[in-house]
């Protein structure tokens, strides 16, 4: 008997060609552990902060595991994985000032946020006897201001828009000269900068009533010009998708096109409509621009949109830093309490649509 | 449809008197914030080099950022998050203006204090980082920050859906062939993206031409033409916010003057649109209808590569026209 050589016993991972050249599974949470250590430390050296060790950190990052990966693997690799780094640090890099917003406007806000906020009218009220001005803080009439002037430019622009998409998707033809020219100016309308709309709204209603025509309306006017392609845009893409066999088989049941329209169409397009149109709604609720070109700004509570200046709270928001009364702290804790509220306003807004989306959304639910 | 017409119509009419003026001898023009200047054009001029200036630099520092979101949204994020992220980016778009206004007074001004002394001092001989530094932050760089934070999610979206809507079969090709994920993006994604990459950063930058109110609180401005990013008071003041801060005391000519301001400002933002538009209209009638094919940012794989390809190819079996044979 000769003697065999002894089989050796692989210790560890069995080596195959899979997986050889390559760096193991979670290198790049090693390195990255080991870049924040290191860039740690020598930051500890010369004095420590947050903002400089993160960007530090990802620096050293992307050099070593530029490094490492070409070293042990190929080029192509190493880019891979550095543009694979790039690309994730250019996203932390931005949620960074996006989270901090909201987080800035939730805590300044949340201190001036109170039942009597919400339910008092503010400003600064003189006592002619004591000689004292006592500031009260309260967004009544800024809340009440935003949801009519709001309210109205929806009620202008809803059935403008929806209409304007009716007409674009059931009527027109593609190639005529009408529907394109009305598809052109929507899409240009959708860049008309929203200082622009106010201007506009400013200026007819000078025109038709004179100077200092501050009003609600000519406020709504303005909004409504921003809004209106947006409601467009949505209804009109949410009507493309209404399958052409559901109207063939209702022209094909002897249906007039308009009752086709009423009760085929709209109903099965109703979901994407509305959110599209809550979604409008929130982005011209916040527009600050156009509301205190055409509204101004008051302390006064007025809810006739057609009279004398209107209070909303982006306005407020603004000439709450911008012109503070005589109290400034309490004028910038007022404004942080409407940004606040707003942002809330937004937030419902959206989640509404979202909402609406999942409830209307299984077809022949009317 | 009369609307778009009706507001140039009535800009250019209520413009038009200040435009005319003469601006050296008028008494209206000669008091107050018009004062300095011989002619409209002179007013409007370094107005409207301020506007272009701070919109370049947010779009500098928003474009890279924004694609690289929507490329990490859309091909590097695993699926449950990046519908989660989606939902985020489209919520932020939503963000009041003031209120990113607001946050830039209080966290962006001290934030970059510190990033303004030290390109000062370092790079003080690049001549737009020189000049007296600031000490409060109202610079024009803190307010192109903030545009660039405002026009972040625009950008995003539409490039995230434009990447989404790359044909799966060309990705699937490229991995195939042994392409890195980068190479994948490098060959399939992006030339396929690249005119949607375009139009989506010419749309962001017509956000941030208009852009008022940022601006308005952010900077403390100066109707000059002006390079230079972190000094205080010798920033290029922007249109919009020009007429936002100036409007509440013009007096009527004044006004006007405004007004002609902001029919400059729409001239220019329509150009910057309908530049956008004919290049997303031109990108996608080459590679077939763009409409009919909604992105699904929940059903894009991003793993897997094997099931992804079968799946593919079975549905594909039945709707072969689509784009891939528009576009072979």
């Amino acid at each position: 008997m000769t003697a065999l050589s002894p089989r050796t016993v692989e210790k560890g991972p069995v080596p195959n060609s899979l997986t050889t050249g390559q760096l193991p599974r979670f290198a790049e949470l090693y390195i990255f552990g080991a870049s924040a250590v290191v860039s740690g430390v020598l930051l500890m050296l010369i004095g420590f902060d947050v903002i400089g060790w993160l960007v530090l950190s990802a620096v050293v990052y992307l050099v070593l595991l530029g490094i490492l990966s070409s070293l042990v693997e190929n080029r192509r690799k190493a880019i891979d994985r550095l543009v694979r780094g790039l690309v994730t640090v250019a996203f932390l890099l931005a949620i960074i000032p996006l989270v901090s917003t909201l987080f800035t406007v939730v805590s300044k806000g949340i201190g001036a946020l109170s039942y009597q906020f919400i339910t008092q009218t503010g400003g600064s009220s003189f006592n002619p006897d004591t000689l004292e001005v006592t500031n009260t803080p309260g967004a009544l009439q800024a809340i009440v201001g935003t949801l009519i002037i709001t309210g109205i430019a929806a009620l202008i622009s809803v059935p403008i828009g929806l209409f304007t998409s009716i007409y674009l998707v059931e009527y027109g033809r593609p190639g005529q000269w009408l529907s394109r020219t009305v598809t052109f100016l929507v899409d240009v309308m959708t860049g008309i900068p929203s200082i622009v709309a106010g201007l506009f709204a400013f200026s007819l209603f000078t025109i038709i009533l004179g100077p200092k025509a501050f009003s609600g309306f000519s406020a709504s006017v303005a909004l409504s010009v921003l809004m209106i392609p947006t409601v467009v845009r949505a209804c009109e893409e949410m009507l493309r998708l209404v399958p052409h066999d559901l109207r063939e088989a209702s022209y094909a049941l002897g249906v007039s096109k308009f009752a086709t329209i009423v009760r085929i169409v709209l109903p099965t397009a109703i979901a994407g409509i509305v959110t599209g149109i809550m979604l409008a709604i929130a982005r011209v609720i916040g527009e600050t621009a156009p509301i205190f070109m055409a509204a101004s700004f008051t302390d006064n509570f007025n809810s006739n949109p057609f009279e004398g200046p209107m209070q909303t709270l982006p306005v407020m928001a603004y000439t709450g830093f911008a012109f503070p009364g005589t109290d400034i702290a309490a004028s910038n804790n007022s404004a942080w309490g409407a940004a606040l509220l707003l942002v809330i306003l937004v937030v419902i807004l959206n989640l509404i649509a979202r909402v609406v989306a999942k409830v209307f959304a299984p077809k022949g639910s009317r | 449809m009369v609307i778009l017409a009706g507001v140039a119509l009535f800009l250019i009419v209520q413009g038009m008197p200040a435009i005319v003026a003469n601006w050296q001898s008028n008494p209206e023009l000669n008091d107050g914030f018009t004062s300095a200047f011989d002619s409209f054009w002179a007013y409007v001029g370094p107005l409207l080099f301020g506007t272009l200036w701070s919109a370049a630099i947010a779009l500098v520092l928003g474009a890279p950022i924004g694609i690289g979101i929507a490329l990490f949204i859309s091909h590097y994020a695993p699926r449950r998050l990046a519908g989660l992220l989606g939902y985020v980016v489209d919520l932020l778009a939503a963000v009041p203006s003031v209120v990113f206004g607001l946050w830039g007074i209080i966290v962006i001004r001290p934030f970059l204090l510190p990033l303004s002394d030290w390109l000062n001092t370092y790079l003080g001989w690049i001549p737009i980082f020189g000049g007296q530094v600031t000490t409060t932050g109202s610079t024009i760089l803190a307010g192109a920050v903030v545009l660039a934070v405002m026009i972040l999610p625009i950008i995003t979206s539409i490039s995230r859906e434009i990447f989404l809507q790359t044909p799966r079969l060309h990705e699937e090709a490229a991995l195939a062939l042994g392409a890195t994920r980068w190479e994948m993006v490098r060959l399939a994604v992006f030339p396929y993206a690249k005119s949607g990459i375009v139009s989506a950063t010419l749309l962001g930058l017509g956000r941030a031409l208009g852009e008022t109110m940022a601006i308005a609180m952010i900077i403390s401005p100066a109707v000059i033409v002006s390079f230079l990013v972190v000094t205080e008071g010798q920033n290029s003041q922007t249109i919009a916010a020009n007429i936002a801060l100036n409007f509440p005391i013009a007096s009527t000519l004044q006004r006007q003057a405004l007004i002609g301001t902001g029919l400059l400002l729409f001239v220019v933002s329509l150009a910057v649109n309908m530049i956008a538009r004919y290049i997303v209209t031109r990108g996608s009638s080459k590679t077939g209808s763009k409409k009919k094919r909604r992105p699904r940012p929940l059903v894009v794989p991003t793993g897997d590569a094997t099931s992804t390809l079968t799946r593919d190819l079975v549905a594909d079996k039945n709707t072969a026209a689509g784009p891939e044979g528009a576009s072979a």
